[in-house]
């Protein structure tokens, strides 16, 4: 894990020190609410619906034990008792009072965290593989690289008054977990003809109101060049997205009206002459030093195959489901990366308890090099367990509820806040992942379906990541009443697309039984359980499904 | 000091202090000044002929939209730059401050006009910018006690800062006020 030194702690705790004056001048009336917003929003400080939200920085997803034990700490202290993970591999607290933020982000610098640039229009949290430096896919390890970025991002002159948010993912396997075509620049790791590393990028993808695939600018870039081409990039666009509009603000917009190939030259032009200044050349020495921070832990070596393993699978279904679906191989033979479900059937996703963070922590000190790591999936992982230990990880879990096998099934959602906390919303996204979650939730049925991505967004700016559910659910407004829209075929992987919509929107009421729908005639109409329902999607088309839903007239 | 940040007269700051405005806007048809005057870069591009017999500095206002490339080649004869901030939340004209420094070598005067707040300041200036048109109160006041709102860890080097730096550690880019 990466490792605050000198540096990193004086500005942290310059930045906290700062934040705790404008707060008192906010407290004391010197501030007025107008004049504090741009100065909280760079501290990650939001006002929702019912009170202020702090979202927390997790560069890349990657916790240690002591800091999720801090966030289990905040969260009992300053909030209800519970904090919510976000698909931005982030945290978020729904209720701290105000003056009690200072304090909070005092605690966060004590385990090397902050709220830093979790909002604005700024350089936002670098996300990554969450299986980064553990996946047995992988050509090299995402999160130096990351860090990297992260680094030089901070609090950047230049690009902290960007024309909107900026996000960029980074993931360092083929098989890509991290949804880098859906992000505003996306990197991808590979091996360049002379064997070195380098980047594939892409540029201009995004959801929100206008959903885009990034294109490919560049097919291999040299890994010294990576500050030099991502500031080229963030230039053409500070310079020339638009502003007129914070709806086609995102670069996709940019891309999109200049033109893929336009926008490639002159991204190519501006690298030229950043990289003549050699400023941001980045050094062998210092990736060496950045990645020796990642380095891979020392395990035990282990067989393959271990028997503890393999007798838990037979003496219990829901341990055999946890490891069928929950746990993914490892680098290491004998080795897992554990999922850690934050869907327990029924439940919120995302959210977690101060206890059950206590004892996540616990558990990754014991079983998992004291590493955890946040989905963008809005689950935990622990992404060095042996598969010796998991009978006994998994019966700690299930003390907390946390050991439901369904990771990748129908009820691993992805919802946004929703209308119960956000002030944009138009729906109530929590309850009807919910009530989702109970319908499929029987193991049986589950596993019948297969792998399905179900993914909810309470309004157009889809924090939810409809567009790339494999079932999208878009709540919207009509005529104020709160109605479900149905996307079909949507993937943030490798094979990224944007879904269809189906038809016309269905009342909270009814979509459930509407989704149910489309399992069904999916399930039907499959050619095994082999062709999973994007796959079936994608070869059969929109028709067997609108036909199901609103009949064939 | 106090009298002097009272004085509406003294609206720019530099070199950490307010200053008197030396220079004259002159608009679109209006005739241009004596002294120091700033022009409107399109009108700069069309008269900049004419304007070489006149000895007094010449300045150039540009606009967020307008791109700084077109001024380049004329910077020899420039005293003074002023980029618009119309928004605080406008970043354009630090990308243009940056350029005229790293690109294209421009050693005078860069101004942010506009909407300049002090929490944005500390950044303008490693972008750049040497002065500061400030009409806000809450920022004149603040910048009359002192208060100068940097965090002063810096994690990515500019070849345009106009504050001595100093690389800070072993790390290739990481600076620190010098």
């Amino acid at each position: 894990m990466y490792r605050y030194d000198e540096f990193d702690h004086g500005f942290v705790a310059a930045r906290v020190d700062q934040f705790r004056d404008q707060v008192a001048r906010r407290l004391s009336g010197e501030l007025t609410e107008d004049q504090f917003k741009p100065l909280r929003l760079m501290n990650g400080v939001y006002l929702q619906l019912h009170a202020y939200m702090l979202r927390i920085a997790i560069p890349y997803g990657t916790l240690s034990s002591r800091q999720l034990r801090m966030l289990g700490h905040i969260a009992r202290t300053y909030d209800r008792g519970y904090g919510h993970f976000t698909t931005r591999q982030n945290l978020q607290f729904n209720w701290p009072a105000l003056k009690d933020i200072p304090a909070v982000l005092d605690d966060l610098a004590k385990v090397e965290m902050h709220a830093l640039q979790t909002s604005g229009n700024c350089i936002r949290n670098v996300t990554t593989d969450h299986f980064a430096g553990a996946a047995a896919d992988e050509i090299a390890d995402p999160r130096p690289y990351a860090e990297i970025l992260r680094q030089w991002s901070s609090i950047h002159p230049e690009f902290s008054f960007l024309p909107r948010k900026f996000k960029i993912a980074v993931t360092g396997a083929p098989k890509d977990r991290a949804a880098i075509q859906v992000h505003d620049i996306g990197l991808e790791l590979k091996r360049g003809p002379d064997g070195g590393i380098g980047f594939a990028v892409y540029v201009g993808g995004g959801q929100g109101r206008t959903p885009m695939i990034a294109h490919k600018v560049r097919d291999y870039l040299d890994e010294e060049d990576l500050l030099a081409y991502v500031e080229a990039i963030m230039r053409v666009y500070n310079l020339h997205g638009r502003r007129d509009n914070k709806y086609k603000a995102r670069i996709k917009i940019l891309v999109h009206e200049t033109g893929a190939e336009e926008i490639t030259r002159q991204i190519e032009a501006e690298f030229v002459e950043v990289k003549k200044t050699e400023l941001l050349r980045l050094p062998d020495s210092e990736i060496e030093r950045i990645t020796a921070y990642f380095a891979p832990p020392a395990l035990a070596e282990k067989p393959a195959r271990s028997s503890a393993f393999e007798a838990a699978k037979a003496d219990s279904a829901g341990f055999a489901d946890f490891a069928a679906y929950n746990v993914t191989p490892h680098k290491t033979a004998g080795y897992g990366v554990v999922t850690i479900s934050l869907k327990p059937i029924g439940g919120i996703p995302g959210d977690a308890t101060d206890v059950q963070m206590e004892a996540i922590a616990d558990l990754a000190d014991a079983y998992s090099q004291g590493e955890i790591r946040v989905s963008h999936e809005q689950n935990l992982v622990l992404p060095h367990v042996a598969l010796d230990d998991m009978p006994a990880l998994y019966a700690k879990l299930a003390e907390h509820g946390l050991a439901t096998g369904n990771a990748g099934l129908v009820t691993d959602i992805i919802a946004c806040p929703g209308l119960d906390y956000c002030a944009l919303a138009n729906a109530r996204s929590i309850p009807l992942a919910q009530d989702l979650s109970n319908r499929f939730g029987s193991p049986e049925r589950q596993k019948e379906i297969g792998e399905l991505k179900i993914k909810i967004s309470g309004c157009i700016n889809a924090c939810g990541h409809h567009h790339v559910g494999h079932i999208g659910l878009l709540g919207v407004d009509r005529r104020g009443e709160e109605v479900y829209q149905i996307t079909l075929g949507g993937s943030g992987d490798e094979t990224a697309a944007v879904g269809t919509l189906v038809g016309p929107g269905f009342k909270t009421e009814d979509v459930v039984d509407a989704v149910e729908t489309v399992v069904d005639t999916y399930l039907k109409l499959r050619e095994g359980p082999d062709e999973p329902f994007l796959a079936a999607v994608r070869r059969l088309g929109q028709q067997p499904f609108k036909e199901a839903l609103y009949g064939t007239a | 000091m106090t009298t002097e940040t009272n004085d509406a007269e003294l609206t720019i700051w530099r070199d950490g202090r307010f200053q008197a405005d030396e220079w004259t806007l002159a608009a679109e048809d209006e005739a241009v000044s004596d002294g120091p005057a700033i022009l409107p870069l399109e009108r700069f591009l069309a008269e900049r002929d004419a304007l070489v017999a006149r000895n007094a500095p010449l300045g150039v206002s540009v606009e967020p939209n307008e791109a700084i490339e077109e001024l380049a080649p004329h910077l020899d004869r420039v005293a003074l730059v002023t980029l618009n901030f119309p928004k605080y939340s406008d970043g354009r004209s630090s990308s243009s401050a940056r350029l005229l420094r790293e690109r294209y070598g421009y050693t005078g005067e860069i101004r942010a006009v506009g909407d300049v707040l002090i929490d944005q300041m500390p950044l303008m200036r490693r972008c750049g910018f040497d002065s500061f048109a400030v009409s806000n109160p809450v920022t004149r006041k603040q910048l009359a006690e002192g208060r100068w709102p940097d965090v002063p860890f810096y994690y990515q080097p500019t070849g345009s800062t106009q504050q001595a730096e100093i690389p800070a550690g072993t790390r290739p880019w990481a600076r620190k006020p010098g």
